[in-house]
C-alpha cells in the first residue's frame, strides 16, 4: 500500500546548503534509500547519494536520518510515525561534497597508517593451522563493512576537527585489535603504536560507535577496551612490566 | 567554529537533528549518580550508625573498619591500625577505605561512559555536539589514571571477600548463635552477591582471566573462564547499577537498624 | 582548464576481486599500477558473494583434487567452457586461497585447524572455503589490505605511499584509448566533480564485473552495468557467448525492499526446502536424466543425506542453479507459485533458530533488518533473479589477454569462457583470484616488449566530446526512463525463458531505445550528478543487451543459462559453437566460432559415457585433440 510521506533532505555543497521539504510516495516494506531514489527519479534528478548494494553489505549509503548515523538501506520507512517528517542529512563528521555525499577520504588515509598483517616467515602458504576459537575474535572485527558510521558518530573527531590528525577512530581500533588478536601475526609493538600513534587514549569509551554499528560489532567491549587493557599491560602496569622483563610473556 | 560547525562540513545549524528524547538517559544517570554521591558523602562523614551489635550488621561503607574508634565487633579481629584522630580532627573510618570502592567505580569502563556523558557531556549523547572547545580524552593527567583500573579491581576483590565475610557473620542471632536469618543478613548477602557479579563481569577481569591471551587453544581452562566472564560482561552495566543500589540500600538498612528507627526482622 | 593526466604502467579498471588481484600481481612485479573504482574502494560487488570460494584443497574430504573440480566445472558449464580456463582454474585455486591466508584472511577452520570447506551445488566434495556467509567481503578486505601493505612498503622506500600503486575511487572510465592498434590508456571522469581525467598506460586490465542492471530483477548493484563488456567491444575486442546469463534461482521476490537480493545457495545446502503453493516439495520432479545417479529421487533419501553424505544421493534442491531456476519458473508458470510470482524456501522447519543464526548469520540479519522477515520463523518467497553473466570478453586463457586488442586484458565476471553455459556456485570467487592474477601476469609479460604508447590529442578530443555531449542537448530523452524501458524489454523478452519471436522483437526494441539514447540530455551540473552518470551506463547496457539478444536468438537450443522454449533440448552440435560478438561502430554483430577441442589428457578424465551425453559421436571417437 502506497502512502505519501514527508522528507526533509539536505541539499547543497561546501559553499552553502539547507534542508528541503519534499513529499514522496512510499510503499510497504520500503527503506529510506528506496524513497530517496524515488525522489531522485521523479523530483530531483541531480540529487547526489552514495549507494551500492542496497542490502546492508557494502556500507555505502551512510547518512544521518533524524540526526542518527545510519545506513539508508537498513532504515525502514515504517519505523517512523505516519505523520513524522523524516530528516535526511549527510554525515556531519566529514567534509561535504554535495547533498548526501561526503568526502570520506579521512578513513582511507587512516587505513594506510595501520601496519599490515605480518605472516610468520617460515610458514609457507597452506601450512597455517589455526583453531576456530583462536580466529573468532578477529573474525568479528572482519565483519566490518566500512560504512564509517562509527567514525562519523565518534565525538573525538566529529566535534573536534583538530583531532583527526592524531586519532584513527573506532573502525581502525577494531582493525588494530583484529591484528593484535590474530593468532599468527608477528608484528611487534601494535599495542604501543595503538596508544602512541593511533590515539587509542583519546577514546573515552562513550560507546556511540557500538550503538551505530550496523553489523553489531561490539567495538567498545570487544576491541577498544581489550586494547586499552593490553596497552595498560605494557605501559601502565608496573607489575606486569616487571614480569615481562623477567620472563618473556605471550602476547606482549 | 569547530566540530560539526567546521567550515568544511555540511551547513546545518542544529547541534543535533535527533528527534528522540536523547537527554533522558544522561539526565537520569546524572540524577542517580549525584544522589548517590551526596548520600555517600553524608554517610562517610556521619561516623555513626554503621554497626548493629544485636544483629551483627555492619554497613558496607564502613567495612573493613580500621580505625581505633571502631566498635570491636565491627572490626576484623581487632585490626585497627589507623588512629581515629588526624591533626585533632575525628577521622571517620569510612574515609579510610572508601577510596577503594569509589576508585573501582570511578575507573570502571561502564561508569566512565556514564559520567563522561551525563556529567561532562563529552558527548551528552550520540551525534549530539558536545560543548567543549578542546578534547584530549584519557591521554594525560588526571584521566590517564583510568589505566589503573586493574589495581582498583584487585582491591575490589579484597573488599568483596570482606563484605562476604560480613554477610556470613550476620547469620547469627543476638546471642551469637549460627543459623539464623534476618532481613539484614539477606540485605548484606544481596549487596555482596551483586558486588561479586559487578567485579566478575568487569572488563579488567575479562582481560586478566583470558582476554590478554593471543592463542586461546593453548589455554583451554582460561578460555572457558573467559567465555563465562564474557557472558557476565554483557550485563556489566546492569550489575554496576544493581550493586550500587544494593550497597546503598545495605547502608541505609544498617543505619536505620543501628539508629533504632527500624527493627531487624528475624525469619528464624 | 588543463586536463588531469596520469601515467602508469598498468591501469586496472574495477576494484573487485579480480581487479585487486591483478593490481597486486602487477605491483609485486615492480610495475606502477592505477586502480579505478566506480564507487568507493572496498565496496565492489564481490562483497556480496556469500557462499565461498571453490578450491580443491581437500581439507574436509581428501578425495578431492583438481581433476574432480575440473570435471564438476565442465559438467556445470555443460562442456561449453574453455577447457584451458577450467583447467587452470581447478589447478590454481587452492594456491590462491592459501595465499590469501598469508595476506591475513581468516577463513573458518576445521577441527585440525585447516581452512574449512563446505558443500555447494554441483561440487562433488565439500570444496568452498568460507567465512560464515560473508566470504566475498573477506576476499575484498584481504586484498584491499594487501594493497595497503604494498603501499606501506613503497612508502618506506620512496617516502610516498601512493608512488607505486594508487586507487582512484569514484571515477568512471568512458573510453579505452588506442594508438597504432594498441592500448594506450583510458579516459574518464571523476564522479564527484564531473571533471575529466586521462590515464596513459600501455596495459589496461578490465575487471568491471557483471551486467545485471540490464535486467529488471537483479541481485547486482547499480555498478553492474556492463561497462567493461562495452568498453572492450568499443575498443575492438570480442565478447563470447553473451546469451548465457545466470539467473540465480532464489532471489527474494517479496517484500519489495529486498526484491532481487539473493538467498545464498547455502540456505539449501544447510537444509532449506523448496515448496510450491500446494506445499509440495517439487524439485523431485525436475531431476534431469544426466543427474539421476547423483540426486535423490525421494524425500527420505534426500533427508538422510544431511547426516550421511557417503551413502545417500544429494537432495535435488542442490542441483545446479539453472536446473533449480527452471524448475521454479515452471512451477510459477503452472500457477503453483506464490501470489508474488515466486515459490517458498523454508529453512525454519529443519533447523532451530539458533543454528540458523549461527550458520547463516548475514542471511538472517539481512532479511530481518531490511524487510522485517525472520527466516528462522517463516518461509521466504523466492524466484529467479539475474545474477551473473557467463559470457564476456574473449581472452587467451593463460594470459587473460583480450583477443584482438594488444595491451587489453580482462578477468573476473567480465571475461568469458571459463564457466561455459553455467557457473557453479563458489567458482566465481576462485575465478577472479586465478584469472585476476593471470591478467596481472599477462600485463607484466606484455610490457616486457611494449612500453608507453603516447595518446594523441585527437584521441583525447574525441573522448572529451563524448562526455560533454549530453550536457549540450536540450530537452532530449531522460536516461532514467530509457533505462526502465530497457529493463522491461530484457526482463520480458530476453529473460530466463526465451523464444525466437520474442528475441527478434527484443532486438528491434533495443535498437529503438539505442537510437533514442543518442538524444539523452542531462539536467544540472557535472558535480556528482547521477542523471549524468546513468547516461553513460545506459549506453553500455544497451550494447550488452543487444549482444545478449542477438546471441540468444542465434543459439537454437537450451543449455545452462540459456533456455529456449522453442528449442527445449540440448543439442550436441551447438556444443561446438561459441558466439562471438563484435561491434562495428553502429551495431553488434554475432558470428559463430568453433570451440577449441579438449586435449586427450583432459578428455580422459571423463567417463566416455558421460561425454556421449554432451558430444557428437565424431568428437568422442577422436578422444581428444592430440
Amino acid at each position: 500500500m502506497a502512502r505519501n510521506i514527508k522528507l526533509r533532505i539536505w541539499r547543497g555543497d561546501s559553499t552553502d546548503g539547507g534542508l528541503k521539504d519534499v513529499v514522496v510516495e512510499a510503499n510497504e516494506g520500503e527503506v529510506v534509500l528506496d524513497v530517496i531514489h524515488r525522489v531522485q527519479a521523479t523530483q530531483m534528478g541531480d540529487l547526489a547519494v552514495r549507494w551500492n548494494c542496497k542490502a546492508g553489505k557494502c556500507g555505502s549509503c551512510s547518512m544521518e536520518i533524524n540526526g542518527k548515523p545510519r545506513l539508508a538501506c537498513m532504515t525502514q520507512v515504517a519505523s517512523f510515525g505516519e505523520e513524522e517528517t523524516i530528516t535526511v542529512t549527510p554525515l556531519r563528521a566529514f567534509p561535504i561534497i554535495k547533498d548526501l555525499v561526503t568526502n570520506v577520504s579521512f578513513n582511507y588515509r587512516k587505513a594506510m597508517e595501520v601496519p599490515a598483517y605480518e605472516h610468520p616467515k617460515n610458514l609457507a602458504p597452506g601450512e597455517a593451522r589455526m583453531e576456530q576459537i583462536d580466529v573468532e575474535r578477529s573474525q568479528e572485527f572482519r565483519k566490518c563493512i566500512e560504512c564509517f558510521l562509527c567514525q562519523d558518530v565518534c565525538h573525538v573527531v566529529r566535534d573536534h576537527e583538530e583531532n583527526k590528525k592524531s586519532f584513527a577512530g573506532p573502525r581502525f581500533f577494531i582493525r588494530i585489535a583484529e591484528l593484535d588478536m590474530h593468532p599468527l601475526d608477528t608484528l611487534k609493538n601494535r599495542k604501543k603504536a595503538a596508544q602512541e600513534e593511533h590515539g587509542l587514549g583519546m577514546c573515552n569509551i562513550t560507546k556511540c560507535c557500538t550503538e551505530v554499528c550496523p553489523e553489531h560489532i561490539k567495538i567498545t567491549d570487544n576491541a577498544i577496551i581489550p586494547m586499552k587493557e593490553r596497552v595498560a599491560d605494557i605501559k601502565y602496569d608496573p607489575v606486569r612490566w616487571l614480569g615481562s622483563k623477567i620472563r618473556k610473556r605471550e602476547g606482549l | 567554529m569547530s566540530g560539526v560547525f567546521s567550515p568544511t562540513r555540511a551547513k546545518i545549524k542544529e547541534r543535533t537533528l535527533r528527534t528522540d528524547k536523547w537527554w533522558v538517559e544522561p539526565l537520569l544517570t546524572f540524577s542517580v549518580l549525584i544522589s548517590f554521591v551526596i548520600y555517600a558523602t553524608f554517610r562517610a562523614f556521619e561516623n555513626k550508625y554503621y554497626f548493629d551489635k544485636e544483629s551483627h550488621l555492619i554497613s558496607p561503607f564502613y567495612s573493613p573498619c580500621l580505625s581505633d574508634s571502631c566498635d570491636p565487633g565491627a572490626t576484623l579481629a581487632n585490626f585497627t591500625p589507623v588512629s581515629s584522630q588526624v591533626f585533632n580532627f575525628a577521622l571517620s573510618p569510612a574515609l579510610i577505605i572508601l577510596i577503594f570502592p569509589l576508585g573501582f567505580r570511578m575507573t570502571c569502563y561502564y561508569y566512565r561512559k556514564s559520567y563522561y556523558r551525563s556529567f561532562w557531556m563529552s558527548p551528552p549523547a550520540c551525534a549530539v555536539a558536545e560543548p567543549h572547545k578542546t578534547y584530549t580524552g584519557e591521554t594525560r593527567f588526571p584521566l590517564i589514571i583510568q589505566n589503573a583500573h586493574r589495581y582498583f579491581f584487585y582491591a575490589g576483590l579484597v573488599f568483596n571477600v570482606i563484605l562476604t565475610y560480613d554477610a556470613i557473620i550476620s547469620y547469627r542471632n543476638a546471642a551469637g548463635e549460627w543459623g539464623h536469618v534476618s532481613v539484614g543478613s539477606l540485605v548484606l548477602t544481596l549487596s555482596a552477591a551483586t558486588l561479586w557479579l559487578y567485579s566478575m563481569s568487569c572488563h579488567t577481569c575479562r582481560h586478566t582471566i583470558g582476554g590478554r591471551l593471543k592463542n586461546f587453544s593453548k589455554h583451554p581452562v582460561r578460555y572457558k573462564l573467559w567465555s563465562w566472564v564474557s557472558v557476565l560482561n554483557h550485563s556489566h552495566q546492569r550489575y554496576a547499577w544493581f550493586s550500587l543500589a544494593a550497597v546503598a540500600f545495605a547502608d541505609i538498612y544498617v543505619r536505620q537498624v543501628s539508629s533504632g528507627a527500624w527493627t531487624n526482622f528475624y525469619f528464624f | 582548464m588543463t586536463l588531469e593526466r596520469h601515467k602508469y604502467d598498468v591501469l586496472v579498471i574495477g576494484a573487485g576481486g579480480a581487479g585487486l588481484r591483478a593490481a597486486v600481481e602487477a605491483r609485486e612485479s615492480g610495475l606502477r599500477v592505477a586502480i579505478i573504482c566506480k564507487s568507493l574502494f572496498g565496496k565492489a560487488h564481490t562483497v556480496m558473494a556469500e557462499g565461498g570460494a571453490a578450491a580443491s584443497m581437500g581439507n574436509v574430504n581428501d578425495k578431492d583434487s583438481w581433476m574432480v573440480h575440473f570435471r564438476d566445472t565442465m559438467r556445470g558449464g555443460k562442456f561449453l567452457n574453455h577447457f584451458r580456463m577450467a583447467e587452470l582454474h581447478a589447478k590454481e585455486s587452492p594456491d590462491r586461497i592459501w595465499e590469501l591466508e598469508v595476506w591475513g584472511a581468516l577463513f573458518d577452520r576445521t577441527k585440525e585447524g585447516k581452512i574449512s570447506q563446505r558443500n555447494f551445488g554441483g561440487h562433488e566434495y565439500p570444496r568452498l572455503a568460507h567465512v560464515g556467509d560473508r566470504t566475498g567481503l573477506e576476499l575484498i578486505r584481504t586484498m584491499q589490505q594487501k594493497i595497503v601493505q604494498l603501499q606501506q612498503k613503497d612508502g618506506r622506500e620512496t617516502g610516498d605511499m601512493e608512488s607505486g600503486i594508487k586507487v582512484f575511487a569514484e571515477l568512471t572510465i568512458t573510453d579505452i584509448l588506442k594508438e597504432d592498434g594498441k592500448v594506450a590508456g583510458a579516459y574518464g571522469y571523476w564522479r564527484e566533480s564531473g571533471e575529466e581525467v586521462l590515464f596513459e598506460a600501455p596495459a589496461v586490465v578490465i575487471a568491471t564485473g557483471g551486467v545485471g542492471k540490464t535486467f529488471k530483477i537483479t541481485s547486482n548493484s547499480w555498478e553492474g552495468t556492463g561497462d567493461g563488456h562495452a568498453l572492450a567491444l568499443k575498443a575492438g575486442a570480442n565478447l563470447v557467448d553473451m546469451e548465457f546469463l545466470q539467473f540465480h534461482p532464489t532471489g527474494m521476490v517479496w517484500p519489495p525492499s529486498v526484491r532481487g537480493i539473493l538467498v545464498t545457495e547455502s540456505v539449501r545446502g544447510e537444509g532449506g526446502v523448496l515448496t510450491n503453493n500446494l506445499g509440495e516439495r517439487f524439485m523431485f520432479k525436475y531431476i534431469p536424466d544426466v543427474f539421476k545417479d547423483k540426486y535423490a529421487d525421494n524425500e527420505e533419501e534426500a533427508d538422510r543425506w544431511y547426516v550421511d553424505q557417503d551413502n545417500n544421493r544429494r537432495p535435488p534442491e542442490l542441483l545446479p542453479r539453472d536446473e533449480v531456476a527452471r524448475a521454479i519458473n515452471s512451477e510459477v508458470k503452472a500457477g503453483r507459485g506464490t501470489e508474488h510470482g515466486g515459490v517458498f524456501l523454508d529453512v525454519s522447519k529443519r533447523l532451530s533458530a539458533e543454528v540458523i543464526k549461527k550458520r547463516l548469520p548475514s542471511m538472517w540479519h539481512q532479511f530481518y533488518e531490511l524487510a522485517g522477515v525472520d527466516i528462522t520463523k517463516e518461509a521466504m518467497e523466492v524466484g529467479p533473479t539475474c545474477h551473473y553473466v557467463m559470457g564476456g570478453v574473449e581472452v587467451e586463457p593463460d594470459t587473460a589477454a583480450a583477443v584482438g586488442v594488444p595491451g587489453l586484458f580482462a578477468a573476473g565476471e567480465v571475461a568469458g569462457g571459463m564457466h561455459g553455459s553455467n557457473r557453479l556456485g563458489g567458482n566465481s570467487l576462485s575465478d577472479l583470484l586465478v584469472f585476476g592474477r593471470r591478467a596481472g601476469m599477462g600485463a607484466v609479460e606484455y610490457l616486457k616488449n611494449n612500453r608507453a604508447n603516447p595518446v594523441s590529442d585527437e584521441t583525447i578530443h574525441a573522448a572529451a566530446a563524448k562526455i560533454q555531449a549530453p550536457f549540450d542537448r536540450q530537452g532530449g530523452e531522460n536516461s532514467y526512463s530509457l533505462h526502465a524501458e530497457l529493463q522491461e524489454v530484457t526482463h520480458n523478452l530476453v529473460g530466463i525463458i526465451r523464444t525466437g519471436a520474442e528475441l527478434k522483437e527484443a532486438i528491434v526494441k533495443i535498437a529503438e531505445i539505442r537510437k533514442r539514447s543518442a538524444n539523452v540530455a542531462v539536467s544540472g551540473g557535472r558535480k556528482f550528478n547521477p542523471g549524468f552518470h546513468l547516461a553513460f551506463d545506459l549506453d553500455n547496457m544497451l550494447l550488452v543487451a543487444e549482444s545478449t539478444a542477438k546471441s540468444a536468438d542465434s543459439r537454437e537450443e537450451s543449455r545452462g543459462g540459456h533456455t529456449r522454449d522453442d528449442f527445449p533440448g540440448m543439442d550436441n552440435k551447438w556444443r561446438q559453437v561459441n558466439h562471438i560478438s563484435s561491434f562495428d561502430g553502429e551495431k553488434v554483430n554475432v558470428r559463430k566460432q568453433a570451440l577449441p577441442p579438449m586435449p586427450k589428457e583432459l578428455f580422459e578424465l571423463f567417463d566416455i559415457h558421460e561425454l556421449e551425453k554432451y558430444m557428437t559421436p565424431e568428437e568422442t571417437s577422436k578422444g581428444g585433440s592430440n
